[in-house]
């Protein structure tokens, strides 16, 4: 994977150098970070002139300098890891199960090794900085006997133990908040004025998030350290001390001291990874202007029209999209580059690649949303071909609405439906099955749920008529947009479904004996609770996860209405007049998209905001973001060119949809 | 330099000025015949018609009512560890001394103090961080002698007309003349509005800035509702940040600034995101003003002690401007964002900024100008009128320009005690062609008895300017100012070119007869 992308000039060029100079400037922080720890970890209130003077004269000392070198290896590698892992798109698992399996995948298993490992080594070196008890692993003792022999350090042990679940902690941590997901900053201010904005948060977060982990691995130790104390006495054939304190009891761990230098520790290694982040974050989301054109036929693959249509890698298309928005804002002349007409010819090049583009990016969009609410909206019953544009989507209207439909074969697909999520909705696929508070989630009413087992158990062409309907119907269900009958040409008419005519092609014994266990053993799964918690939705994660690119939309949008705002004055060919009707209908569409889609359950409901976190949570609000671009994109355009646009060739309901724009009615 | 000697002398007592025609500005005598035909908008929010609740009680003693005083030590720290921080747990412990051992409560006694005597330390170093909140946005606020006024905010939509008003009973009022229906915005968090700003392109966004947090009304305009309920409203607070005293939007309507004195950093929101990123600059003490330029490169940030910042937008660099007395003001900017005219505390004069560099320029490091030049003094003037002595001039409150960039309307503190230096707002015509000069024009004066607190022109008004003034008897009348703007042309050439305000264009002065007109 990563040999595929050296092959881009961007990666090569540009990334790679940013993620060296974050990594450069990470180790360079590395001595005054390690020198404030060291002097937090030694202090003594009594004796403040004796602890400077020792931290002085251990910092210059050859076992400091060997463990500096140890921390340095562990930055290069976090920061690798964080060039290797990190991400312009989040991943959003649409369930508790899902987000198993990316705790579980084996590129994420070796990314919590490599943590774990680092974490024992930084934990080893603060052990050493600290000093004193904490300084060896195995110490000379004399038994009850008198006879001389080494004793294992328990002190010496919990610290780097601590070091690795911390290092296990923050790893699964990163996966479940997205740690690794990249985004780009409403705001841009030079780089060292950003790093030194977010230090206070670093701060903050290293030090709160090191007292919960200190806190859970306490509990874990007190139950479960005895198991590697054993195993290290024995590989290494060390004795317990029996004089001395054992640290898996009440007592051993209601050390303050040891308690302080546990947290302290914990502390140093998440803030200089932390550091390491936040500086990779601050160099990689950096602007990056593109030329508009080149006069080098060699240099015209690193030009914004042709740069803008790549599809890999995806940071390469976010910034060249974050550079558009950019010059459509603030750079005339560049504008006037967009504008201008190829020599020989005469032709906007330049204009038609890049509306082209951003017309391509929203539309995709818009289709994303119409197939998602279409499969919602034929979710919690079969759709049925007359149903207009306003379709109800909660199990309530839906029974109420319709007494006629069928309510049986309405329920029974719902243990099936409740594994076919487990199916296609696998955890890799970012657009994941949807969530709807229909029947099948295991919060409705229980009414239903009695209703449906007799159903199944006693019909008697249960399994033979519903399961081809079952089979034909999951990958419809629960996929958004591969299928390409999600049109909606399938059963016209709910009733036919349930009707025993219906059955064409009787399927063999042994296969209607297979389905029939099939069912069964899916109905069983479906009512125990623990895979229901597992398998269940989360809410509005499919919301987020539908809009989990849409930096890029809000950037296209930016760029296209800042560039159609400017040719008012500016276009002196007149080159945006001939996409203008386009882009309008384009963006009403979108926009009467983004309306229905508001209009379903969970979608507009604001999650919560953690402030003391690392955890880019913007990915959570992007689609309100997109709404408000949208609206005020098209408001840009209709307050320049007023009326005006009366001119455009428009179909008539997007000249009503305009006017209340015109009137600020939206 | 302009200054108040060659003013008109102001109009005789019982008479209030109508509008601008013709150069001058005519007078009328009769209230009763012009509130008759006044437009719908002139409004009139007489003080016995609101329902204050009395606000006086302070948060302990409603707490000493409702609370049951039997919890128990650990319940009670808990709370005031919740309400109060750090400092709420220690004043718990201290005053439960009954309860706790004796030495945790003379200890905890012992840090508050301690706590104290350093906030003293750093509350002599910023005075303002003593005032108490009302107080201190009384203090910065643009509104003249805040905490005593009906109306408290008030927001002229960017692109419609319809405003916002804010009121002494903390709810806002939306006038639109289009729609039978005034929505009145209620909010429990919704409390001393210090101010009130539109979204620029958008129909529906408010902000509001309140005591312990900023608030974003999204008010349907198509709506019939009266009451939109709290949830049209996003809370976006910061933990430090409050009171919130001014807000900005960026004239592109993505971003929103917020300030606040009791914060050293300034606020920019992503609203719809509800992120902020923290602007934070060492020196200042706090913001108290924030003023986003028209055509959107710059931001001025004034704080409470004698400094002021100006960012630009493009990479959100500061150039720090210290004053030689006291604070700015107040600032307003000219329609194309190149000169900045401010005032500060303690002086009478009116300063100006020039910014030479033309917006979009990549570099963001073009230097701005060196020195701050004065435009414009105002000390104080004796005017002999029918009525006797008038005094005016003095401490500027507020700066308002009218987007054309014709007419600068000045509030003039005065002096509350004495009855002849009443507040007044002092009209500049202003030229920015060939070069900038500020031409006097005359005196806004209400009726007799009402000072003007608050003003703000209209964003768009046709024929020339418009400008709405709040008065301390409840009052809001609208004050237009006619004439042709003898500078559209070369005005349409030189402004941004990322900025075309529709308004602007020649065509639209094609409806409009050669000669200025009255009033209907």
């Amino acid at each position: 994977m990563f040999a595929t992308e050296q092959n881009c000039w961007f990666i090569r060029k540009v990334v790679c150098w940013r993620a060296a100079a974050s990594i450069a400037w990470a180790v360079l922080l590395l001595p005054p970070i390690t020198a404030v720890f060291v002097i937090f970890s030694r202090f003594s209130l009594l004796h403040p002139i004796q602890t400077i003077s020792e931290c002085l004269s251990l910092l210059m000392s050859a076992s400091a300098i060997f463990s500096f070198i140890l921390l340095c290896g562990v930055i290069l590698m976090v920061g690798f890891l964080n060039l290797e892992y990190y991400t312009v798109i989040p991943t959003i698992a649409c369930s508790k199960i899902a987000l198993l399996g990316q705790l579980l995948h084996p590129r994420q298993f070796v990314s919590s090794l490599v943590h774990c490992i680092m974490g024992i080594i930084v934990a080893w070196c603060c052990a050493v900085t600290i000093g004193g008890r904490y300084e060896t692993l195995c110490y000379p003792c004399t038994q009850s006997d008198g006879s001389p022999q080494m004793c294992l350090n328990e002190y010496h042990l919990i610290l780097l133990l601590a070091g690795a679940f911390v290092g296990l902690s923050h790893s699964l941590l990163a996966v479940i908040y997205n740690l690794n997901y990249v985004s780009f900053h409403t705001v841009q201010q030079y780089k060292y004025l950003h790093f030194k904005g977010s230090l206070p948060l670093v701060i903050k977060c290293s030090t709160t998030q090191a007292l919960y982990f200190i806190r859970n691995y306490i509990v874990v130790y007190f139950f479960l350290g005895y198991i590697p104390k054993a195993w290290i006495c024995k590989t290494l054939s060390l004795h317990l001390n029996s004089s001395a304190h054992p640290l898996d009891s009440v007592a051993g761990l209601l050390d303050l001291s040891l308690l302080y230098h546990l947290w302290i520790s914990a502390s140093f290694l998440l803030f200089t990874w932390y550091i390491t982040v936040l500086l990779f974050r601050i160099f990689i989301t950096e602007g990056c202007s593109f030329p508009v054109q080149s006069s080098f036929t060699e240099d015209a693959h690193q030009c914004l029209p042709k740069v803008l249509t790549d599809k890999q890698p995806m940071i390469l298309k976010f910034l060249a999209l974050h550079d558009l928005a950019l010059l459509s804002q603030h750079s005339p002349s560049r504008r006037y580059e967009v504008f201008s007409l190829s020599q020989p010819g005469g032709h906007p090049h330049n204009w038609n690649a890049i509306s082209k583009e951003c017309l391509s990016l929203l539309a995709d969009l818009t289709q994303r949303l119409v197939a998602y609410h279409d499969t919602v909206a034929t979710n919690g019953r079969a759709k049925s071909l007359s149903t207009g544009s306003e379709r109800k989507t909660s199990s309530e209207s839906s029974g109420t609405d319709e007494p006629n439909s069928p309510r049986p074969t309405l329920l029974m697909r719902t243990p099936a439906s409740v594994f076919a999520r487990s199916i296609v909705g696998g955890p890799q696929s970012p657009l994941t099955a949807p969530f709807t508070p229909d029947i099948d989630s295991p919060f409705a009413s229980p009414a239903l749920r009695r209703l449906t087992a007799p159903v199944q158990q006693c019909s008697p062409w249960y399994g033979t008529v519903q399961s081809p309907h079952i089979m034909r119907r999951a990958p419809k269900l629960w996929s958004t947009s591969t299928d390409s009958q999600v049109g909606g040409s399938w059963p016209p008419s709910p009733t036919s479904v349930s009707s025993p005519k219906q059955e064409s092609s009787k399927p063999s014994l042994l296969t209607q004996f297979l389905q029939n266990r099939k069912e069964q053993v899916k109905h069983f799964l479906a009512k125990r609770v623990l895979i229901m918690y597992l398998f269940n939705k989360l809410p509005e994660a499919s919301s987020q996860a539908l809009f989990a690119d849409s930096q890029a939309h809000i950037w296209a949008l930016e760029g296209l209405s800042y560039l159609v705002q400017a040719s008012f004055s500016e276009d002196q060919f007149g080159v945006v007049q001939t996409t203008l009707p386009s882009i309008l209908s384009c963006m009403l569409v979108l926009q009467e998209a983004v309306d229905r889609h508001f209009k379903l359950p969970h979608a507009s409901s604001k999650p919560v905001r953690s402030t003391s976190s690392m955890e880019d949570s913007s990915y959570k609000t992007l689609r309100f973001a997109l709404r408000a671009t949208l609206k005020t994109a098209i408001y840009r355009i209709t307050t320049t060119f007023g009326d005006h646009l009366k001119a455009v060739q428009m179909s008539a309901e997007h000249r009503k949809r305009l006017q209340q724009f015109l009137e600020y009615k939206e | 330099m302009c200054s108040l000697a060659l003013f008109p002398p102001p109009l005789p007592c019982g008479q209030t000025t109508l509008c601008e025609s013709n150069n001058e500005l005519l007078p009328g005598s009769n209230i009763e015949d012009r509130l008759k035909d006044s437009s719908p908008l002139s409004l009139y929010f007489p003080r016995e018609s609101l329902k204050l609740h009395s606000r006086t009680e302070s948060s302990s003693s409603s707490k000493a009512v409702f609370l049951d005083h039997s919890e128990t030590l650990w319940m009670r720290s808990a709370a005031a560890w919740r309400d109060g921080g750090f400092t709420g747990l220690l004043n718990e412990i201290t005053n439960s001394n009954s309860e706790v051992p004796k030495w945790m409560s003379v200890s905890s006694g012992c840090i508050l103090a301690l706590l104290r005597w350093v906030s003293s330390f750093h509350g002599s170093w910023f005075p303002h961080l003593t005032l108490s909140c009302e107080d201190m946005i009384a203090e910065f606020s643009q509104v003249l002698n805040w905490s005593d006024c009906v109306v408290r905010a008030f927001a002229w939509h960017p692109h419609t007309d319809k405003f916002a008003v804010a009121l002494l009973d903390d709810s806002i009022k939306i006038y639109n003349p289009k729609s039978a229906t005034t929505p009145t915005l209620k909010h429990r968090l919704q409390r001393s509005v210090a101010a009130v700003q539109w979204k620029p392109l958008c129909a529906s966004a408010l902000a509001v800035a309140c005591q312990n947090c900023l608030l974003v009304w999204h008010v349907d305009p198509c709506s019939l509702s009266t009451r939109p309920s709290s949830g049209c409203a996003q809370v976006l607070s910061h933990p430090g940040h409050s009171p919130v005293t001014s807000v900005a939007w960026s004239p592109n309507g993505s971003l929103l600034v917020s300030a606040s004195p009791m914060d050293t950093a300034m606020m920019v929101w992503d609203v719809a995101a509800e992120s902020c990123v923290p602007l934070q600059r060492v020196g200042g003490g706090g913001v108290t003003y924030v003023s986003w330029s028209p055509d959107g490169s710059h931001v001025l940030s004034s704080t409470p002690s004698a400094l002021f910042r100006v960012w630009e937008t493009r990479m959100w660099t500061c150039e720090r401007w210290p004053c030689v007395k006291g604070r700015c003001q107040s600032g307003c900017w000219s329609p194309d964002g190149s000169r900045l005219l401010f005032s500060v505390q303690e002086e009478t004069v009116i300063y100006a900024l020039t910014f030479t560099d033309a917006p979009g320029v990549p570099t963001s490091t073009s230097k701005g100008p060196q020195a701050a030049a004065v435009v414009a003094d105002l000390s104080e003037t004796t005017f002999n009128t029918t009525d006797g002595d008038i005094i005016v001039g003095g401490e500027i409150q507020s700066l308002a320009w009218d987007p054309r960039g014709e007419r600068l309307a000045v509030l003039l503190k005065g002096d509350p005690q004495a009855a002849a230096r009443p507040a007044v707002i002092a009209v500049f015509k202003t030229r920015t062609n060939p070069i900038f000069e500020l031409l006097p024009c005359g005196f806004v004066q209400g009726e007799p008895g009402a000072e003007p607190r608050l003003m703000q022109f209209h964003p768009n008004f046709q024929h020339g300017a418009l400008l709405t003034v709040c008065w301390s008897t409840g009052r809001i009348t609208h004050v237009p100012f006619y004439f042709l703007s003898a500078s559209v042309n070369c005005f349409g050439l030189t402004r941004s070119p990322s900025l075309p305000c529709p308004q602007e264009r020649p065509d639209d002065f094609a409806n409009q007869s050669l000669f200025t007109e009255l009033i209907s």
